[in-house]
């Protein structure tokens, strides 16, 4: 039987499709995918992400366990309640998972995908050793992000004056603790918003009460069309094991400095960086076509590269329902122009942007 | 919970028939289709004046999620095609079998009426 998060009963009452998800039992949509859409873009929406995998680190090396397992460095987590976005690199070099590693009281904690889930544990156990660390996986804790223009003012005026005002002064990427809850700015829609990590027993009246104030509830659909728009990676689909994180638009979340760092896959992305100096390594492009028709993932895009054809690939595609046209991510060779993507048997143009479309519910390409 | 009108002819492709006075049919897609398919936004509606075979091809529905081929229930003449759906898809959604509409067909031969579905024969396949 496929797991359920503590808000299972509540999708149900709000009337959602419910999906298989990497064996959890998902509200893909509600009403509409559109509408939930431009609600998060508009006013404010509450996802259950309960099945993503909370794991807290501790112990005298958790800080040099997690240097060593991370291509981003935790050093750069000066204060409590700060969030790192980083990849877990394989020897390879290649996407094992990506995640976010928040700088707790006391220890941290790691919030990874949840299709990953025993994968990743299974890693992390085996760069355990030889370090003084435990790992604790949480799921005894309840995931409900809250993004939009309204969404920290609807959260806040839930909560006691004092907590409200803490939060509301969070900084980007800043979070806080707070009992057994943790509230942090970290989102995955290009919009305002906050994540809530909080005690699954108190989950299912905290939304009752989100869904009062007039946040509505958002499903799966919807939220990958607002990450896509917002030109954010999903596992799996962007990126994977055999991806190196430089063909992924993910060059910025290594930390190279100081080259004593000997993080796993190291060398591996050292090479990689000089084949990309040399343009011998693909990239991560986004891809706009503005007629008719929608672009997928997987789709062939054919290019031309000083005067010879090549081609590349879509890792992620959909219609966007605040450009009203289809957007995509696509990997290519450096170089590439005139690109085509193959569309039921026809070669369409397509123009390449840089892989971000949407911020703050506004169009941000040429 | 989907609803399957009583009035209505059905193919095991989830299209739709209406047989209208004047002989034509109208064609749709079900409300258990649409429920499927999820958000509609593009529809390639058929040419007015083609001649088609029950089975074939005759439209393209693109929802968010996937694209979806719709099948001419009948043989015969497209007689009309729903031009407003080019601009507002989602009406398929909100109005499955009214203003939802996709297309009418002369048909060239009644008899393939009787192999379609009714309601109830319908519902069964979607369970």
């Amino acid at each position: 039987m496929a797991r359920r998060t503590p808000l299972y009963q509540k999708h149900l009452d709000a009337n959602a499709r419910m999906v298989d998800f990497g064996g959890w039992d998902m509200p893909i949509q509600y009403q509409s995918l559109i509408e939930e859409h431009h609600a998060v873009r508009q006013a404010s929406g509450v996802f259950d992400v309960s099945h993503m995998n909370i794991v807290d680190v501790d112990g005298p090396d958790a800080k040099a366990w997690l240097q060593r397992l991370l291509a981003n460095d935790v050093q750069k987590l000066m204060e409590n309640g700060q969030a790192l976005y980083s990849a877990m690199l394989n020897e390879r070099g290649g996407v094992v998972d990506d995640l976010i590693v928040y700088r707790l009281a006391q220890g941290y904690r790691i919030v990874a995908n949840c299709a990953t889930r025993e994968k990743d544990l299974a890693w992390m156990q085996s760069v355990a050793d030889g370090f003084s660390v435990t790992l604790k996986e949480r799921d005894d804790l309840a995931i409900l992000a809250v993004n939009g223009p309204e969404s920290i003012a609807k959260v806040c005026a839930l909560l006691t004056p004092d907590l409200a005002q803490q939060v509301g002064a969070l900084g980007n990427f800043r979070g806080l603790e707070a009992g057994d809850w943790f509230i942090a700015r970290t989102g995955y829609t290009g919009e305002k918003g906050l994540e809530l990590l909080l005690p699954a027993t108190e989950a299912e009246s905290f939304w009752d009460k989100l869904l009062a104030s007039g946040v509505r509830p958002i499903g799966l659909g919807a939220r990958d069309t607002l990450r896509l728009e917002a030109g954010m990676n999903l596992y799996g689909h962007d990126m994977d094991e055999e991806t190196s994180p430089l063909a992924a638009n993910m060059g910025q979340t290594i930390a190279w400095e100081p080259e004593s760092r000997d993080f796993i896959g190291r060398a591996a992305v050292e090479e990689h960086r000089r084949q990309q100096a040399e343009g011998k390594l693909p990239y991560l492009t986004g891809l706009v076509m503005e007629e008719r028709g929608v672009l997928r993932e997987g789709l062939r895009v054919v290019c031309d590269v000083d005067g010879q054809e090549q081609e590349g690939v879509l890792t992620s595609g959909t219609f966007s329902p605040t450009l009203k046209h289809s957007i995509a991510l696509a990997r290519i060779p450096v170089g590439s122009s005139n690109c085509r993507v193959e569309l039921r048997g026809k070669l369409v143009p397509v123009r390449l942007v840089k892989p971000n479309f949407v911020r703050f519910g506004k169009k941000v390409f040429e | 919970m989907s609803s399957f009108p009583d009035d209505l002819k059905y193919a095991a492709t989830h299209e739709w028939v209406r047989i209208e006075e004047d002989g034509t049919v109208t064609v749709g897609i079900s409300d258990h289709a649409q429920e499927l398919l999820g958000d509609i936004v593009f529809i390639e509606l058929p040419t007015k004046g083609a001649v088609v075979s029950a089975k074939q091809e005759i439209s393209v529905v693109e929802s968010v999620k996937a694209a979806s081929d719709i099948y001419a229930p009948v043989s015969g003449e497209i007689v009309a095609i729903n031009e407003a759906l080019i601009d507002a898809p989602e009406t398929v959604n909100s109005s499955p079998y009214g203003d939802g509409w996709f297309c009418r067909i002369l048909p060239s031969d009644k008899s393939e009426l009787d192999g379609l579905l009714d309601a109830n024969g319908y519902a069964e396949i979607c369970e």
